[in-house]
Order: structure tokens, then sequence, then C-alpha cells
């Protein structure tokens, strides 16, 4: 048992940035993510050493017990010991599931360095991909766990050599992964190998690890590790070896502190000027600057309100301070600060730059905005780069309609905690609709509102299509409702390097005109629509090509309106729009304000858009996602029948010893019930991960059933509109 | 045959020919929603002209004029409006789509507030530059205040009319359109609208509790003028006999209206 670190301790050590560390853990779902972060808890002598493999104490709610995986992001601080200097280690608790991946990006924001857990039996899964590519492109440097060990030796039963070919073999695949995704100029510096301890090994569960540094140390070899795990010695292990001691000395030693990573960090993570004010402080890490932070998670608290947690990246949080909102563009003071000791928020009177830290009870927060000193100039972080969108929904309704106040409050609360939960109400059919990012996501959803007391009726998952089109057409004339007005719109498909940029977050609505004009011209475009794009919604972009049009300025507002309006809802079924361009071409506009008004200009706009939509081909996308099996040969052939049984289409088959991993992809609409279907075609001996890949049409047949069917659902007439029916010849 | 009638500016505005239209016609239609008649009832109009008025709103008038258009086809059908038909309007539309279906038109005209507060406030109708409606804060134009700048540059006096909603009961008063105007003015800065700028607030013109007041606008935000319409006017350069007009007939002090 350590010693249990004072407040006053922890204080004192914020305000050394180079005994400061803000990391994070990611891997693969069950590769030992939470057990790890509690085994580090416990040793900071907040929780008891014995009882931290079961306490699971990260995973906050019951379900996520059940299921062993976690959920919610929250901050942890632990104490380190490191050749006789005190460290702080501030841990952000990443999600670990697919169906949660806009949390973990979040996140990853707001750290240095990642461990990167990997079980020592599956190896480099397909979320092991995926989270350490978001992590280096977020430049936050990993290091890897390679954990579970004690079930390589107990169940595989392998000798010393094969079990170093087997940790050689992960780490080879984890430094290719590096080489491809991390940012070039890092990426030989990133490279983890035994030698310099940036790869340690053990079992999180048992509570021992150990790296090459260790084991010359402490004169252990490989052999003694077999011994001990095979005798029931474990604990032995974990006396002369402990986890805590291990993972952290290679977490001090090889992940930045803050100073040294913001100053690498800030250019690529901020949109801002490093060169401003507010960016010499940023990059310097500077306590005495203005106070520039991001929030990464909020939580509403029963006590104490709406607490943002996020990280100071310069200036110090002090209660009573103003503030600026930068997404929010709103004013607030800071009335509570806090930060955490082990997983408790304790309240401070400052937290400085460097720091993960909580303000409590600012309403106006939200998760991604960032806060500036009040008078500061300054920008907000990038805007936050989704991997996933919203590709299932479910409609809920309570079973007792008086419930139906607390379950829109319930449903509220929700989608704020978690920005990847939507939730909206269908105003034909008065359902409530969650959208969310797959099947188990939307469950959990479902458990937090039971938890809450609410009973409710869920409906069968339902997948969310998008609306795209294949040709152009126009310039379609829209005209307002008092025919004093005339817009000439056209739309034609946007270029697929366009929509990867979007999706990739590299072109974004709120991004600097000129940077933005820049970049779509190097992708091909016109400097004229380049330069004039108004809007971006969605993956569809709305730029006003027209010249010299009297009063255009005055409802480019309404026109916008319009256009969001237009891609919110697609013409077909009233589906998301995806990868369209939208241009207005020509306007002729009333010369007095009020017979233009935004009654006048969105139904015009609007009508035209949709109009010149179903002139140009239009289709169904449907969500497709990526899926990668681990199953012993002789079940190959249960696993391949489930997946083309599933319209899936499979990519690769590779076989490790006698294993065979398949790639393959199948659509969303066709993914659900899946996991007892692999487990009855495989007698349960299939692994597997899943996530989203990407949005394809959807063949002409089924197209018309999907139409058809979503019309019904929403309470439309079963064909969609035709252009005649939109706007007048 | 479809006749737009012209209700002028208050209860008796409509003219004897209108009057005479609107008894001889099979069906009768009015729209009450561009601008406000004090005084106006409904009831009272059916009974002047011994027929049912069906009232339309603007939905029905722009979207779906198709009943008024079918009725003009064989009959004869007037369809009544505040004010001068054709101006402030946008009834244009509706008349080239009747003439285009075939459909003869006429138009009977009332009094225009255009013409009125000319003669309200003895501004002469020759000085007046463009005009522009001040819309609501929530759908803010500055095309107000360019046209504001525009005539000022050109020694030419403003009508600045101010909007309704009438499917909401409400309509800008001459204080909530200063305000804009200074709000506009602090935005753009070229000093065609401060506190010091002489201006003229018209209320309720051609009924019998009309109000007409000149001054400075830091005087005039602060006075109350009854309830509405009221519309907003900035003279430019002033003839003499105007500047007498508008201290005789507007009250505004002789150094206001002398040093204009």
């Amino acid at each position: 048992m350590r010693r249990y670190k004072h407040l006053s301790d922890v204080q004192r050590l914020m305000w050394e940035p180079e005994q400061v560390r803000n990391i994070g853990i990611v891997a693969h779902i069950d590769h030992g993510k939470t057990t790890l972060t509690d085994s580090l808890v416990a040793a900071s002598g907040i929780i008891s050493f014995e009882h931290a493999g079961e306490q699971l104490f990260t995973d906050f709610l019951e379900l996520e017990q059940q299921r062993g995986i976690t959920i919610q992001t929250a901050a942890v601080s632990l104490a380190h010991k490191y050749e006789d200097k005190e460290y702080i280690i501030n841990l952000l608790d990443t999600p670990g599931h697919v169906d949660f991946s806009g949390d973990v990006t979040r996140a990853l924001r707001a750290i240095d360095g990642v461990i990167v857990v990997v079980d020592a039996v599956e190896g480099v899964m397909v979320q092991t991909e995926t989270v350490l590519r978001q992590a280096l492109r977020e430049r936050a440097r990993p290091v890897l766990f390679i954990n579970k060990v004690d079930r390589l030796i107990q169940e595989l039963k392998l000798t010393p050599e094969k079990m170093q070919e087997r940790f050689i073999k992960i780490i080879t695949k984890f430094n290719e992964l590096l080489r491809r995704y991390a940012p070039k100029e890092l990426a030989k510096e990133w490279t983890v190998n035994v030698e310099d301890g940036s790869v340690a090994f053990g079992s999180a569960k048992q509570k021992w690890a150990l790296s090459s540094t260790q084991m010359r140390k402490k004169n252990i070899t490989f052999k003694d590790i077999i011994e001990m795990c095979q005798s029931g010695k474990q604990d032995e292990l974990a006396k002369r070896s402990p986890l805590y001691e291990v993972v952290l000395d290679m977490v001090v030693r090889h992940l930045p502190n803050p100073k040294e990573a913001q100053a690498k960090r800030i250019p690529h993570i901020w949109r801002g000027d490093p060169s401003s004010p507010l960016g010499e402080s940023m990059l310097s890490c500077d306590p005495k600057g203005p106070i520039c932070m991001m929030i990464t998670d909020i939580i509403v608290d029963e006590q104490a309100g709406v607490v943002a947690t996020g990280r100071v990246f310069s200036g110090t949080l002090e209660k009573g301070k103003m503030v600026h909102l930068i997404g929010a563009n709103r004013d607030a003071r800071i009335q509570q600060v806090g930060v955490y000791m082990g997983p408790d928020r304790v309240m401070v009177d400052k937290a400085p730059a460097g720091n993960i830290a909580a303000i409590i009870g600012m309403k106006e927060a939200s998760v991604g905005e960032t806060i500036v000193e009040a008078g500061t100039e300054g920008a907000g972080f990038e805007e936050l780069r989704y991997v996933s969108e919203p590709v299932v929904t479910v409609a809920v309704e309570p079973k007792d309609y008086k419930e139906l106040p607390n379950l829109v409050n319930e449903l509220r609360k929700i989608s704020r905690e978690d920005p990847n939960v939507h939730v909206k109400i269908d105003e034909e059919t008065g359902e409530y609709l969650i959208s969310g990012m797959g099947e188990l996501h939307l469950e959990i959803v479902q458990h937090r509102l039971k938890e809450a007391g609410l009973e409710v009726k869920t409906s069968e998952p339902i997948v969310v299509y998008r609306e795209g089109i294949r040709g152009r057409a126009g310039p379609v004339e829209g005209k307002s409702p008092n025919k004093h007005n005339r817009f000439y719109i056209s739309v034609e498909p946007l270029e697929p390097e366009v929509v990867k940029a979007i999706d990739e977050g590299k072109i974004y609505d709120k991004q600097d005109k000129k940077e933005r004009a820049r970049m779509l011209r190097e992708l091909g475009w016109e400097t004229h629509a380049a330069r004039n794009v108004i809007c971006i919604e969605g993956a569809n972009i709305f730029t006003d090509v027209s010249k010299g049009v009297q009063y255009m300025r005055e409802v480019e507002e309404y026109a916008t309106e319009a256009f969001k309006m237009a891609m919110r809802e697609g013409p077909l079924m009233r589906e998301p729009c995806r990868g369209i361009k939208v241009m207005i071409t020509d306007a002729m506009l009333h010369e007095d304000a009020v017979h233009r008004g935004p009654a006048q200009v969105i139904p015009a706009v609007r009508r035209a858009i949709h109009a010149a939509m179903l002139m140009a081909n239009p289709i169904v996308l449907e969500p497709l996602l990526k899926i990668e099996v681990r199953v012993p040969q002789e079940f190959m052939s249960g696993a391949t029948h489930v997946i083309q049984g599933r319209r899936g289409r499979i990519g690769s088959i590779e076989a490790e010893e006698d294993i065979a991993i398949m790639k393959a992809s199948i659509p969303v609409a066709d993914s659900f019930g899946l996991a007892a279907d692999m487990r009855s075609q495989t007698e349960g001996r299939a692994i597997w991960g899943t996530e989203f890949d990407r949005f394809e049409p959807v063949p002409e047949q089924l197209a018309r059933v999907a139409i058809k069917r979503t019309r019904e659902r929403k309470g439309l007439k079963p064909e969609p509109p035709k252009p005649e029916d939109l706007i007048e010849r | 045959m479809l006749i737009f009638i012209g209700l002028g500016l208050q209860e008796k505005g409509i003219s004897l020919a209108g009057v005479e239209e609107a008894r001889s016609a099979d069906f009768v239609y009015a729209e009450l929603y561009t601008s406000l008649v004090p005084g106006l009832r409904v009831r009272n109009l059916e009974q002047l002209i011994g027929k049912t008025i069906k009232v339309l709103d603007r939905e029905t008038v722009e979207q779906a004029p198709d009943e008024i258009l079918e009725a003009a086809k064989n009959h004869k059908v007037a369809f009544l409006c505040p004010g001068d038909p054709m101006v402030a309007t946008t009834h244009i539309d509706l008349r080239l789509r009747a003439e285009k279906a075939g459909i003869r038109t006429r138009v009977i005209h009332g009094a225009s507030v255009m013409s009125a507060v000319a003669g309200a406030t003895g501004l002469q109708s020759y000085k007046f530059g463009r005009s522009a409606t001040i819309p609501f804060p929530d759908i803010p134009s500055e095309t107000p205040y360019h046209a504001l700048l525009e005539n000022a540059e050109r020694d030419l006096h403003t009508l600045l009319l101010l909007d309704i909603r009438a499917e909401e009961n409400r309509a800008l008063t001459a204080n909530e359109a200063m305000d804009i105007m200074l709000g506009l003015e602090s935005k753009l800065r070229r000093g065609v609208f401060t506190p010091e700028t002489l201006a003229v607030v018209v209320a309720r013109v051609d009924s019998p509790d009309s109000v007409v007041r000149a001054d400075r606008v830091r005087e005039l935000r602060w006075e109350g003028f009854g309830q509405p319409p009221h519309v907003l006017v900035v003279p430019g350069k002033l003839h003499f006999l105007e500047a007498e007009a508008l201290h005789v007939l507007a009250g505004a002090p002789k150094e206001v209206v002398e040093s204009a």
C-alpha cells in the first residue's frame, strides 16, 4: 500500500509542469483497459490494493460492470514517485467500445500520451488500430502495454521462446501501424521497443508487470515468470514487480510533460494563431497567461449541477474569474474549480495550465467548448473530428404517458452528457427518436432510462439512411410565396475527396474562409465557388456563385437556414443528405426588406434545392460496418455463412496459426442480431469487433423498399414527391 | 372580372366608386394583413356594401389564390385591400396571374400613406426619395439605413414604413423604429440617424385622432404617439415653407427646423 497523497501535495505538484503527465489508456474492447486503470488507481492509495481487479470503479454504471466495458469518460489523478521525484499523473479514462468513439477523440485532444493496451492472446485488433490512429492524429504519444500475459502462460502454455516471439509479433504490428499513421516527423522517435522500456507486459488483473529495464534491474527472467504463473505465485510476482511501478515509470519516462507536449502539439490541435499572446502562452504552458481550457466531458451531477471537465492549456482557473465561451459566444463566471484526487473531485482555489481540472456550475458549457479568459482574442480548438456518425435510431415511448415529461428531461440530460446521442421528436408521429452510433450504444441509453426509473417501450432499431445524388441539375428556379423573389439553384455531387475532407474535419463550417478556400481550390474547386462557401451542414456544401445580386447579403442568413433544413431532411424520405454541393447561381430580390423576409426566402430556397436534387438522379445511401472476425479454422465456414447471409462482403481472410482472421463489411440494416447468429454458427468460438465504415449506395430494388418503409414510418405518403410538386414551371 | 379596391387609411376611406363596385360584385374578398386601417370593422363594411366579405390570410392570397381566380373567371369579384391596392403590397402578382388566365382586372385606388404623409407633414411630395420598411428586430435589415443614406446624400426626404404582423396582432411603433435606426447608426456610422437628427412621426394618418410630431430624435424617442399604425419620416434639406409647416403643423421647435 502506498502513501496517500494529501491535497496540498497534489496542489503543489500541479504548478510544476515537468512533474505532470496527462495521459489516457486506450484499447480494443475487453483487452483490459479498465482493469489496468483500477490497478493503477489502487496503487495510488485510494482504493484497496487487493480488490482493484474486481472493483472496476471507473465503470460507474452498473451496466458497464455487467458488460465489463467502460462508457463514460472520467478523470482520475495519480501520484507516483520515480527516481526520487514526485509526479502527478492525470488519467482521462477513455471509453473502449467503438460505439463511443466520439468520446475517445475528444479525450485524446486533452492528453499528451496514451498507454495502448493489447491483449497478449488476441493481439492487435481492429479497434486497437482505430484508437491508435485517433491518438496519433491528435499527436498523443503512445507506449505499449501487453496485457493478460498470465493467460498466455496458463491457457496456451507457451515456452519462453514462443512467448517472446508473440511479443515481438505484437510490437512489430504496433510499430507498423505507428509508421502508417503517425505524423512523418515523429514516427521514428515514437517507435516503441523493448530495449528502452517503452513496452511493458504483464497482467493488469494480477497486478504485476515487467519491462526489459525492470527485468534487468530486478533480475527476473521469462522462465521465472512462467514458473511463478504456473505455480500460483502471481502474488509474489506482484510484490516483486508491481504493475503500477512498471507502467507509471514507463509513463513518466516516455510520455511528454505538458510543457514539452504543448510546445509541439498546440500548432496542430488549436485553430488560433500560435504567435498571438494567447498562442504563446499556450505554447509555453504559462499559468500566468490568459486562461484557455478545452472541455472534454460534461456530467450533470444531482448535487453540483453541471461539471465540465477538461484540459487547462494556459492561464489558471480561479473562482470568480470571468471567462468567454467561444462556441456559445457568451461570457460566464467561474463559480467553483475542482481537480481530481483519485476518482474523487475535490474543490480547490486554483488550477494552473497543464492540468486536467473541472469547472463546476457553468450551465453554458458544452462538450468540445473552448473557454478563454474574458476579453481575450482567440480561436477555439478545431471542431472535434468525429470518426463516427449516428447510424441507428430507436423510437421510445413511456409505458405510462404521465411519465412523458420525465422521459423528455432524462433524454435531454443524456444527450447533453453524450453528444453522440441525438434526440428528436417526430412532429407527425409524436415519437421520441434516439439516434446513436450502434445497437449497443442505444441499448445503453435505454438502460440509463431504466436506471432513472422510467419504464419505456422501444421500437426495433431503425437504420439511418442518407440521401445523395448521382447527377447534376439546375439552375432550378425557386419562387418565394409572394412571387417577388426568385432564386436559381444548381446541385451536383460533391467530389469524394471533398466529402472525405469534411468527414475528417479538415474542411468545416466555422473554418477560416481563406484557409477553406485554399483547401477547396487544391481539391479542384473554382476560385469563386471556393471563396463563397456560405455553410457546411453534414457532408454538404452551400456556395453562392452568383455575382452582383443586390441585397443578397441580407437574405444569406435565411438562404442558409433553408439549406440546413433541406440537408437535414432530404426530399426522398426526410433522411439527412450526404455529398451534395448546392449552388446559388443567381437571384432576384424585392426592393423592400419586409417582402424578402425569412417567410419568403426559406421556402423558395428549400424547395428549389429539393426539386434540383430530385432532378439529379437521387440515390439512397446506407451505413456499412467494418467487421473483423477471428475464429478457429474449423468454424470458418460458419462465420462466412453469417456474413454472406447478411449482404456482407468479405475483403480478406488471413490465417494466423490455427486462427482465421476475416475482414468484411456488412450493411447496418442487416447487422441487428448478428451476435446471436454468430455465436450459434461458430459454437461461440468467434471473437469479433465492428465499427462504422462508410456509406454506400443501396441497390435500386432495395432503395425503393427503404424509401417506402421510411416514408410510411414517418407518416408520409409512400411515394416521394416529384420536382414539379415543389416548384412551379 | 377581378377588381382591386383600396380601403384607404381609415374606416371611411373606401371611395364612392369602390363602394359601388363592391355592391355590384358577385363575391367579395378582403385581405387585412398588409396594413392596419384604424377603426375598420368588417361587419360595418359588410353592411355598407350589403355583401358578406371573406377575409383571406397571407398564405391563401400568396400560395392558393385559386379560389379567387376561379370565381373571377365567370363572375365579378371584388378584392378589398388596405390603403391603395398596388402600393407597398405584393398584389401585382395576383393581378398578372389573373390577366394571364384571361381575366379582366381593374384597380379602384384608395388613399395611401405614401402620398398622405406629404400632406400631413407639409413636406413636398416631389422631394421624397426611396422609401423602405423597417422590419421587426428578429429579421434585421440594413436596407432602411442605406435608403436613408442615399436620400440624405441627395437632400431628399425618406419615408420609413413600419412592419406589421397582422397574424400576431403586432405592429412596430415609431419609438421602436427609432431605436432600431439608432442601432443601425451605431453599427454603420454614417451620421444620418443620430439623436440630433430631425425626424417626423406620423400616427394614424387620415384618422380624426391622427398625430404629427417633428423634433430631434432624442426628444421624439420618449414621446407616446398612441395606437399604430405609425410611420417615420426623416426630412432632407428643407424648403422655407416646409420648415414653417413642420413648426406650425408638427410642433417642431423653430431653431430645430431653421438649422435643418
